[in-house]
C-alpha cells in the first residue's frame, strides 16, 4: 500500500469514527440529557458549540506547530499539513461564530455582542482567513510555504488571547466549563461530541494534506516537454 | 549597524516626502468623510473623534507601509542588502523604526485636523503623544513584516490590509480607548491598563517580527 493510499484510508477512518461519535453524542445531547433549568432546550447547542470551540483552537494550535516545524526542519509534508490545518481551523472558527450567534439570540437577545470573547474569536477567524488568501496570492511553492508559516506564527498570538479573554476582561460570555461547573448529566454528550469533532478534524486535515501533496507534486513536476526529452 | 540602516531609511523617506504628504492628505480626506458618515451632531462627533482619528491613521498606514519595500524591490536591491555583513533583523528594525517615525508623524499631522473638524479637546497633549507613539509602534512592527511579505505577492494592496487589520485590532481598541480617556478625562484610572495593553502588544510583536523577518526575505 502506498503512502497516499494509507493517508487516504486513515483520513477516511478518522472521518467515519468522528461522524459515528457525533451522531451518538448528538443523540445523547438531544434525547437523553435533561433540559437545562434556566435556558431550556436552547442550551443543547452547547453540545456542538463547546466541542467546536475546543477543536477550533486545537486545530489552529496544530497549524502553529506545523508552521514552526516547517521553518525549523523544512519538508513539504509540514506545509501540506499546515494548509490542511489552516483551512479546517478557519472552517471551525467560522462555525463557532455562527453557532455562538444562534445561541446568543434567544439567551442574550442579540445575534452579536462586542464582548471580548466574541471579538477575539472574530479576529482569530479573519486573521487566519487572511493567511489562506495569502497562500492563494503566492505562486512560488517555497515562498508560499515560508510566508504562510511566518504569518501563522504571527497570527497565533491571538489564540491564547481568545482562550483567556473571559478571565482577563469582564465578559458577557461565561467562563470556561470544567467538570466542576458542568452537571454530571451533561458530561457524556459533551465529551462524546468533543472526541467526535476531534476525529472529524483529524480526518479532514489528513485528507486535505493529501490533496495538498498531490497539488504540490503536480506543481513541482517538470514540464511535459522536459519529461519527454529525458525519456 | 542599526543606526546605518535607520539613516538609510530616513534618507529614503526624506527623499519620498511628497509621498508621505500624499498619504497625510489621504488621512485628512478620510477624517472629513467620517464626519459626513457620523452626521452633523457636533457632540457625537466630538465623542467619536478618537475612533475616527485612529481609523484614519490605520487606513493611511496601509498606504505608507505597502510602499515601504518599493525601493528594495527595484533592481533586486534587497538581495544586495542581504549580502551585507549584517543580520536581516537589523534591516527589519531599521525599516520598522523608520515606519514608526513616519506613522507617528502622520498621526501628529492628523491630530490638528481632528481637533479642527471634530472640536476635540486636548487637555493632556503629552499623554496623547505617548499613545500616538505606542500605537504607531504597534502598527509598525507587524506592518513592516507583512509589507515585506506582500511586496512580492500578487494583489499586495489587498493582501496587506487583509493580513494586518485583524492582527492590529487590539492596538486599535487600546489606542481609541486610551485617546478617549486622555481627551475626556479618566476618573476610574483606566488609562494605565490600556497603555499596558499597548506596551504588551509591542513587547510581543517587535521581537517576534524581528525573529521571523529573515525567513521572509531570504525565501
Amino acid at each position: 500500500m502506498t503512502r497516499e493510499e494509507k493517508s487516504g484510508r486513515l483520513g477516511g477512518a478518522f472521518l467515519l469514527i468522528g461522524v459515528l461519535l457525533l451522531l451518538f453524542g448528538s443523540y445523547l445531547g438531544l434525547a437523553v440529557a435533561p433540559r437545562e433549568r434556566f435556558m431550556g432546550d436552547v442550551q443543547r447547542i452547547m453540545y456542538v458549540h463547546v466541542p467546536t470551540a475546543w477543536n477550533a483552537m486545537l486545530c489552529l494550535t496544530a497549524a502553529f506547530v506545523f508552521a514552526v516545524a516547517y521553518l525549523w526542519k523544512g519538508g513539504w509534508r509540514w506545509d501540506c499539513r499546515l494548509e490542511g490545518a489552516l483551512e479546517v481551523g478557519v472552517l471551525l472558527s467560522g462555525l463557532l461564530c455562527v453557532q455562538g450567534s444562534i445561541w446568543a439570540r434567544p439567551t442574550w437577545g442579540v445575534w452579536w455582542d462586542w464582548d471580548p470573547r466574541l471579538t477575539t474569536t472574530a479576529v482569530m477567524f479573519f486573521a487566519f482567513l487572511g493567511i489562506i488568501a495569502l497562500r492563494s496570492f503566492v505562486d512560488d511553492p517555497a515562498q508560499r510555504a515560508t510566508w504562510a508559516a511566518v504569518a501563522t506564527i504571527v497570527a497565533y498570538v491571538d489564540v491564547p488571547i481568545v482562550y483567556f479573554s473571559v478571565r482577563w476582561w469582564n465578559s458577557l460570555h461565561q467562563m470556561q466549563s470544567s467538570p466542576a461547573t458542568v452537571s454530571p448529566a451533561f458530561y457524556l454528550p459533551l465529551r462524546t461530541n468533543a472526541f467526535g469533532m476531534l476525529f472529524v478534524m483529524a480526518g479532514f486535515i489528513t485528507l486535505r494534506a493529501r490533496l495538498a501533496r498531490r497539488r504540490l507534486a503536480a506543481q513541482l513536476a517538470p514540464p511535459p516537454a522536459l519529461t519527454r526529452a529525458a525519456s | 549597524m542599526l543606526s546605518a540602516a535607520l539613516r538609510k531609511e530616513a534618507l529614503l523617506q526624506w527623499r519620498g516626502l511628497a509621498r508621505t504628504l500624499a498619504v497625510l492628505a489621504f488621512g485628512g480626506t478620510a477624517l472629513l468623510l467620517f464626519s459626513f458618515a457620523g452626521g452633523p451632531d457636533s457632540g457625537a462627533l466630538r465623542e467619536q473623534a478618537p475612533g475616527y482619528l485612529w481609523l484614519a491613521l490605520l487606513l493611511s498606514s496601509t498606504l505608507a507601509l505597502s510602499e515601504s519595500f518599493d525601493g528594495e524591490q527595484e533592481q533586486r536591491a534587497l538581495e544586495g542588502l542581504l549580502l551585507l555583513p549584517a543580520p536581516a533583523a537589523v534591516l527589519f528594525y531599521g525599516k520598522a523604526l523608520a515606519n514608526l517615525l513616519q506613522l507617528a508623524a502622520l498621526g501628529s499631522g492628523l491630530l490638528p485636523m481632528a481637533v479642527v473638524l471634530y472640536d476635540m479637546p486636548l487637555p493632556r497633549p503629552w499623554t496623547l503623544l505617548g499613545i500616538l507613539v505606542l500605537g504607531s509602534a504597534g502598527l509598525a512592527a507587524p506592518g513592516t513584516l507583512y509589507a515585506a511579505l506582500s511586496a512580492r505577492a500578487r494583489a499586495r494592496q489587498t493582501l496587506l490590509p487583509l493580513l494586518l487589520f485583524p492582527l492590529v485590532v487590539p492596538v486599535l481598541v487600546a489606542c481609541v480607548k486610551a485617546t478617549s480617556l486622555s481627551v475626556t478625562g479618566d476618573p476610574m484610572g483606566q488609562l494605565r491598563s490600556w497603555t499596558l495593553l499597548l506596551v504588551c502588544f509591542n513587547a510581543v510583536y517587535w521581537p517576534l517580527c524581528g525573529l521571523l523577518f529573515d525567513r521572509v526575505v531570504e525565501s
